[in-house]
């Protein structure tokens, strides 16, 4: 809502900190890696990763695992939102339905998602749609209980003003709850994303065709060791752009 | 002092033998807040409402307001009978809070003239007219959450304004501001009024704002809340500031401080049990 008040000192401060944290850790990872004070097999210099990476990036051949886990994680995401954000307005307009269904979906969101994959394969077959159906399943809840708070929580007053003044249900809903709502359905949709990628990842690791987790795993088992951290930055940056793509637009839609 | 509003020929505002309670009927916490109250309010007067916390009076202008719907009795605006809000009769300014932060205060004022159906084209013109007309011009483009507590309730005040009705309901509109901004604020809205010729109530819990501004003061026992007395200010409108300092102004005051006293050791005792 207000800019944060951080001095250019401060902010260079944080960059700086930030940086030569980067700077010890690729540190303590050559040293560990350039006197084998750990089995090169768990874990190679960070030189040949790069080389690897960088040999990746070339040769191109990473880009159908990557379009796979990024079309499963896209329509994952899409069917996660839509079914949260529906039901969640749905259930957050009367006091009853919440109290049913907030308890029931908190606890249902405390179970490790990992223990249906078995199910979700088997329901699905080892290809994208068991990917996709644990991103959506693991990324629903979040979504779900953060729209249903975001709804919830409307101020009672700025209800009551528009109510006083001619609102109706449709101008109520676009003018005064979705913009209350807004902020904390974004958090909920970002974590929903996050959850979503890396249950994904891991279900590719435990049983896929394709996608960047498969090609971890491929990795490991075949000894190729440089190659598996290439994929695993790779896995990383994905995360990482999702993460950084909603913050920025949790950051827009906030201001004001 | 008149004891009893009921004797206008043609009042803007009838209240008749208005009750209202709160908590399910029969329930042990069923609270009775106002009880056979009965009330006129005069076209294009002032009338403030004051009386101990609890006492049913932003209960009872939420009723008048077509907010709440009583437990019993009636109210009429303008010879119609009051049945749910009237955007298009009634204004509300609440206590703090009530403009929507994620709006600039122009868009507050334009969002609210959308509300009660004005065609598009008008709503900035009249929004920034009303701006204008509470000095707030130059900070349409600001967000609530950028303003002092004094300029959102101008904003607030704008947005009222701007919506062109008769009657404007205050609810404790500056209890949230400190003294001073409190007396420049009633001073302003004194002006205002004059200028823009509305029936006004006004909730306060301020002895000395309901005197300052009101034409006739309206006592509320406490709890169960009745209107105990209607006090008579007979000052032309604008009040001069120097108001607060006349002989006469301080008779009121004290006189609402008799009426008062009473009644706000008996609140406190009723919720200290």
């Amino acid at each position: 809502m207000k800019a944060a008040l951080e001095s250019p000192g401060r902010k260079l401060a944080s960059f700086a900190i930030q940086f030569v944290f980067i700077i010890l850790v690729l540190g303590t990872w050559t040293c560990v890696a350039e006197f084998r004070l750990v089995s090169p097999l768990a874990l190679p210099t960070p030189s040949s990763v790069w080389r690897a990476f960088a040999a990746l990036l070339s040769s191109g051949e990473y880009w159908p695992d990557l379009l796979t886990t990024v079309y499963e994680v896209i329509a994952a995401l899409f069917a996660a939102s839509l079914s949260g954000l529906l039901l969640g307005y749905a259930i957050s307009r009367s006091r009853a339905t919440m109290r049913i269904f907030e308890p029931l979906l908190s606890s249902l969101n405390s179970i490790p998602a990992v223990m249906f994959l078995p199910l979700l394969v088997l329901l699905f077959g080892l290809g994208v749609s068991s990917k996709i159906m644990m991103g959506a399943l693991t990324g629903f809840f979040p979504v779900i209980l953060n729209t249903i708070a975001g709804f919830a929580d409307v101020d009672r007053i700025h209800l009551r003003a528009a109510r006083s003044m001619g609102a109706s249900g449709g101008q109520m809903f676009w003018r005064v709850l979705l913009p209350s709502a807004l902020p904390v359905i974004l958090t909920g949709l970002r974590m929903g994303a996050i959850v979503a990628v890396l249950s994904i990842l891991g279900a590719e690791a435990l049983g896929s065709y394709a996608g960047l987790g498969h090609r971890i795993v491929d990795s490991a088992e075949s000894l190729a060791m440089p190659r598996m951290y290439a994929y695993i930055a790779m896995a990383i940056l994905l995360s990482a752009s999702v993460n950084l793509a909603l913050n920025w637009v949790e950051r827009r839609a906030g201001g004001g | 002092m008149t004891a009893d509003g009921l004797t206008e020929p043609d009042p803007l505002v009838r209240v008749s033998r208005v009750t209202h309670a709160f908590g399910a009927p029969g329930s042990r916490w069923r609270v009775d807040a106002i009880r056979e109250t009965s009330l006129d309010v005069k076209r294009g007067e002032l009338m403030c409402f004051i009386g101990p916390s609890g006492c049913g009076k932003s209960t009872l202008l939420n009723i008048i307001g077509g907010m709440v719907e009583p437990a019993s009795g009636d109210v009429s605006v303008d010879g119609r009978p009051v049945r749910g809000p009237m955007p298009a009769k009634i204004a509300f300014v609440f206590q703090e809070n009530a403009l929507f932060p994620w709006y600039t205060i122009l868009d507050n004022i334009v969002v609210g003239l959308e509300f009660q159906g004005v065609p598009k084209q008008e709503r900035h013109g009249r929004a920034r007219m009303a701006l204008e007309a509470v000095g707030l011009p130059e900070f349409a483009g600001y967000f609530p959450s950028q303003l002092s507590g004094g300029m959102r309730q101008r904003a607030a005040l704008a947005r009222a304004l701007s919506l062109g009705t008769d009657i404007l309901l205050m609810d404790e509109p500056f209890a949230a501001l400190d003294e001073q901004t409190r007396m420049v604020l009633g001073e302003d809205l004194s002006q205002l009024l004059h200028r823009a010729a509305k029936t006004i109530l006004f909730v306060t819990h301020s002895l000395g704002e309901a005197v300052f501004l009101a034409d006739r003061v309206a006592v509320f026992s406490a709890r169960p809340g009745k209107v105990m007395a209607i006090l008579d200010v007979d000052e032309p409108h604008p009040r001069a500031p120097d108001f607060v300092k006349s002989e006469k102004f301080g008779r009121l005051r004290n006189q609402l401080y008799d009426l008062l006293r009473d009644e706000i050791r008996k609140t406190m005792a009723q919720t200290a049990a």
